[in-house]
C-alpha cells in the first residue's frame, strides 16, 4: 500500500517503528495538566523499560536512547543496513551523533513530532543536512499534515509518514505552495536575491 | 518605501491561495480547531470574544496612500468602518466575518498588504522608528534592513514553529524610539570609527508576565552579518526554549535560565558556523532593497518660512498644534507632523474609513504619498513643507486628527481591552476615557508637559503599561475588574520599568487616583521639570501617601 511519502511522491513504506509501549511514557504534570511539549533533554525512558523492548526483524527504526542502550546487541544489525534510529522531539541529535564515526551509517534518521506544532525537528534537519553531512533519508513521523510539508521539507526532511488518519494521497499538493521562497534553506539552498535578478 | 516585484506579489498571492485552501478544508471538516488555530493565527486571524479579529501587517509602519485608500474601502465593506492601530505597526480590524477573510486577503494583495505573521509563534511584523530616514538624529536609516528582515522572516521554514511568538525591533537613531530593548531581539545600527555599519543586538527582552529589559549579545555585529547572526539566535531558541509551560516560552526565559554570558557563548559557536553562507547579505543586494527608500525629491527651501511664522503667531491653537505635533526633519524647510488617534472620548489608537481617506489624501496633498504608524499608534507624515503645515493643520482638524495631544497625558497608549479582547481581564477603553474627560483641559494638559500614560487589559501587556511613566493594568479580582497602577517606567535610552504603587483599584477610582498622582506632581515639581523625572528623584512613597492616604512607608507589593 502506498501510503508513505518518499520524495514528493507515494511510496511503499519498508520500515517499521518501534515504539515504547504506552505504560511506559512518562507523565509530567504542570498545573495539573500533561505536559506534552518536554523540555529539550528529558529522559525518554527508564534503563529497565529500554532493556525490556523487544526487537522484531526486518528493517527497524529504534528509538534514540535503545540504540544508545543496546549498541552492542544492535550494531549487526545496522551493519546489514536494516536498522534506523528515531529521536522524540524533546532530544538532541548529537546524542546520535556521538555514536557513529559516519552518521551516514544510518540509512534512515526518523524525527517524531510529537505535535505539529513543536518545531524543534525543523532546526535539527536543517543541522543535520547543512551541518553533519547527513545524506540518507530523514523522516517525519507522528503528527506530520499537509499544512507543514513545503517547510518539512524546505528544512531536509526528504520522507514521509502521514498521521494515520488523513489521506497522504491528498497530501502531495503541499509541497506545492510557493514557488520561489525568500530564503536558503536545505531544499533551495540559495536566497531568492541570490537565485533571480530582481526588480 | 518598498514597491513588490513580482516575486513577492507571487509569494503574497500563493499565500491568499493557500489559505482559501485551508479555510475550505476547515470549514468541510478535514482540518480541526487545532490544527487550523495555528494557520489561521500565522494569517492574522483571531477568534475573539464577540467576532473574529484580523491584524493586518503594516511591515515597519509603512503606509502608502493607496493603501490606505484600500484599508478604507475593507473596513467599510467587510468591517464596520473602522480599524484600530496596535502598537507593533498593525491594523487590526474587529469585526470581519469568518468567511470573508479569504477575500480580504485576496483584496489587500492587490494592494501589496498582508496579514503574514502578525500572530503565532513565529517572527512577527518588525517594528521600528516612525522617523526613519527623516530624524536628524539618525545614524543609519533602518527601513533597508527592516524589509531585508521581513523577506527573511516571511515563511522562513525553519522557525515558523518556535516555541512562543517573537518579535523584532530596529532602531538607527541616537534615541531609540522603537524600544529595542524590550523585544525579542533589538537591532541598534551603529557606526564604528571606520565608518563601517554594523549593530549592536540585544536579546530577550519583553514585556508581558515577566517584563524583563534585554540584554546585549553583541556589541558589533557587521550588517552583512546581521541575518545570520539573528538565525543563530532563533536556532538556539528553537531548539532549547521551553515549550513545556507557555508562560516560560519566551526567549528572555531562555536567556535568563542560561545567563548572558553562557547564552552569548551559545550564539556565538553557532553563528561562527553560519556567518558566511547563502544567507550572508552582500553590497548588492542591500542597494537593491536601500534603493527604494532614497528620499524623496524634496525642495530646496529656506530653514525659516514668512507665512508659517505670521499664522503660528496670530493662531494659538496652530502655534499649541505645531508645538506638540510638529517635529524636526533633517532637510531644511521640512517637518514631520503626527496626526494624533487620541481625540479625547475615543478609542485610542481607532481610526474611521473617512479619517483613513484624509490622511491618504494629507499625504497625496503634502508629503509625498505616504504615511507612518507611530507604536504609539498615531499616524506620521514626515515630509511636510513648513509652508503647508497650517493648510495641513486646517485640513486634519476637520477630519479630527489634529488634537494637540502628542507626548501629554492623554496620548494615552491603550490595548482593545475587554471591549474586544478574549484574554482580557478588564476593559482599558472606558478607562482611557475617563482619564482623558477628567483631564479635558489642553492649557492645563500642556503645562504638565510629557506624561506617558500607558493600559493595558492584562498581563499580555500590548498597552505597554510596563515602559509608562504611568502605567495601568487591568486585573481580575474575583471576576471582576480591578486596576493596578505602576510608576516610573520609561522607554528609549532609558528604559525603565513601572513598580507597581500598591493594591489595585475600582475603574470609578482611576481616574481620582491619576489626578492625585498628578497634584503631587505639580506640588513637587522643580521648574518645568518632567513627570518621570519628578517620579526618579522622590521615589514612590509621596505618591503612595497621597494615592492611599496614609504615610509614607514600605509596604508589599505584588506585581
Ligand atoms: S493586553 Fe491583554 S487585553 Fe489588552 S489586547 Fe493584549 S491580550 Fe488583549
Amino acid at each position: 500500500m502506498l501510503d508513505f511519502i518518499k520524495g514528493t511522491t507515494l511510496a511503499a513504506n519498508e520500515w517499521k517503528t518501534l515504539r515504547y509501549p504506552p505504560s511506559a511514557a512518562e507523565e509530567h504534570k504542570q498545573a495539573g495538566k500533561t505536559v506534552v511539549h518536554k523540555v529539550t533533554g528529558t529522559q525518554a525512558a527508564d534503563m529497565e523499560t529500554i532493556a525490556a523492548l523487544k526487537i522484531p526483524a526486518g528493517k527497524l527504526i529504534v528509538p534514540l536512547k535503545v540504540w544508545i542502550a543496546r549498541q552492542e546487541e544492535l550494531r549487526p544489525r545496522l551493519a546489514a543496513g536494516e536498522l534506523g534510529v528515531w529521536c522524540e522531539s524533546f532530544e538532541v541529535i548529537e546524542d546520535l551523533l556521538a555514536t557513529v564515526d559516519d552518521i551516514n551509517d544510518f540509512p534512515v534518521i526518523a524525527w517524531d513530532f510529537v505535535r505539529f506544532t513543536d518545531g524543534r525537528g525543523y532546526s535539527t534537519a536543517a543541522l543535520l543536512r547543512q551541518r553533519y553531512g547527513y545524506r540518507n533519508e530523514l523522516r517525519a513521523i507522528g503528527d506530520v499534515l499537509r499544512d507543514q510539508l513545503f517547510y518539512l521539507r524546505r528544512c531536509g526532511f526528504d520522507a514521509y509518514e502521514l498521521r494515520a488518519d488523513r489521506s497522504t494521497d491528498a497530501a502531495l499538493t503541499g509541497f506545492a505552495d510557493f514557488s520561489e521562497p525568500y530564503q536558503a534553506s536545505v531544499h533551495i539552498d540559495q536566497p531568492l536575491w541570490r537565485r533571480h535578478i530582481r526588480g | 518605501m518598498y514597491r513588490y516585484d513580482a516575486f513577492d506579489q507571487q509569494l503574497i498571492d500563493e499565500r491568499v491561495a493557500q489559505f482559501r485552501d485551508q479555510f475550505r478544508r476547515y470549514q468541510a471538516g478535514q482540518l480541526s480547531e487545532d490544527e487550523f488555530r495555528p494557520l489561521r493565527l500565522q494569517n492574522g486571524l483571531y477568534i475573539q470574544r464577540h467576532a473574529p479579529m484580523l491584524r493586518i501587517a503594516v511591515p515597519y509602519g509603512l503606509l502608502a496612500s493607496h493603501q490606505l485608500r484600500k484599508l478604507a474601502d475593507i473596513a467599510r465593506r467587510y468591517d464596520h468602518g473602522y480599524g484600530h492601530f496596535s502598537t507593533r505597526h498593525n491594523l487590526q480590524l474587529n469585526w470581519p466575518k469568518l468567511e470573508d477573510v479569504p477575500d480580504i486577503l485576496a483584496e489587500l494583495a492587490t494592494v501589496q498588504m498582508h496579514a503574514i505573521q502578525t500572530s503565532g509563534n513565529c517572527v512577527r511584523n518588525i517594528t521600528t522608528d516612525p522617523f526613519a530616514g527623516i530624524a536628524p538624529d539618525e545614524i543609519i536609516d533602518p527601513r533597508p534592513l527592516a524589509e531585508i528582515l521581513r523577506q527573511w522572516s516571511s515563511f522562513h521554514p525553519e522557525f515558523a514553529y518556535l516555541p512562543r511568538k517573537f518579535k523584532f525591533a530596529i532602531n538607527g537613531c541616537q534615541h531609540d524610539r522603537a524600544v529595542v530593548r524590550v523585544h525579542d531581539i533589538g537591532i541598534e545600527l551603529l557606526r564604528n570609527a571606520a565608518g563601517e555599519t554594523g549593530a549592536k543586538i540585544w536579546a530577550g527582552g519583553g514585556l508581558g508576565r515577566t517584563p524583563i529589559i534585554g540584554e546585549v549579545v553583541s556589541d558589533w555585529v557587521p550588517w552583512e552579518h546581521i541575518i545570520t547572526y539573528c538565525e543563530a539566535i532563533l536556532r538556539l531558541y528553537n531548539r532549547y526554549g521551553r515549550r513545556d509551560n507557555s508562560f516560560k516560552a519566551r526567549i528572555k526565559i531562555l536567556v535568563k535560565a542560561l545567563g548572558i554570558a553562557e547564552f552569548r557563548r551559545q550564539v556565538e559557536a553557532e553563528f561562527a558556523q553560519t556567518k558566511s553562507s547563502a544567507t550572508t547579505l552582500d553590497q548588492s543586494e542591500y542597494e537593491r532593497v536601500a534603493k527604494h527608500f532614497q528620499a524623496p525629491a524634496y525642495e530646496t527651501l529656506p530653514a525659516e518660512n514668512t507665512a508659517f511664522e505670521t499664522a503660528r503667531a496670530t493662531h494659538p491653537a496652530f502655534a499649541e498644534w505645531v508645538k506638540r505635533c510638529v517635529h524636526p526633519h533633517r532637510v531644511s524647510g521640512y517637518r514631520a507632523v503626527t496626526l494624533s488617534l487620541k481625540a479625547h472620548g475615543g478609542a485610542p489608537g481607532n481610526i474611521s474609513a473617512a479619517q483613513m481617506e484624509s490622511v491618504a489624501d494629507l499625504a497625496d496633498r503634502y508629503s509625498f504619498g505616504e504615511a507612518r504608524v507611530a507604536h504609539e499608534q498615531n499616524l506620521v507624515l514626515a515630509d511636510v513643507r513648513l509652508a503647508d503645515l497650517f493648510e495641513l493643520w486646517r485640513s486634519a482638524r476637520e477630519a479630527g486628527l489634529a488634537t494637540p495631544n502628542i507626548g501629554l497625558l492623554t496620548d494615552i497608549i491603550c490595548c482593545p481591552g475587554g471591549d474586544f479582547c478574549a484574554l482580557a481581564n478588564a476593559k482599558s477603553i472606558p478607562i482611557a476615557n475617563a482619564i482623558q474627560a477628567r483631564f479635558d483641559n489642553l492649557d492645563y494638559l500642556f503645562d504638565l508637559g510629557e506624561i506617558a500614560l500607558n493600559i493595558s487589559g492584562c498581563m499580555n501587556s500590548c498597552g505597554h503599561h510596563h515602559v509608562g511613566h504611568i502605567g495601568i493594568l487591568g486585573v481580575d479580582k474575583d471576576g471582576s475588574e480591578w486596576y493596578q497602577i505602576s510608576l516610573g517606567g520609561s522607554q528609549g535610552n532609558a528604559t525603565r520599568l513601572g513598580q507597581v504603587i500598591g493594591r489595585a483599584f475600582a475603574a470609578h477610582e482611576v481616574p481620582d487616583v491619576i489626578e492625585k498622582i498628578i497634584a503631587v506632581f505639580v506640588e513637587q515639581r522643580e521648574g518645568d521639570e518632567r513627570f518621570i523625572d519628578v517620579v526618579q528623584r522622590l521615589g514612590l512613597a509621596p505618591f503612595k501617601a497621597r494615592v492611599y492616604g496614609i504615610p509614607a512607608k514600605e509596604e508589599v507589593t505584588h506585581a
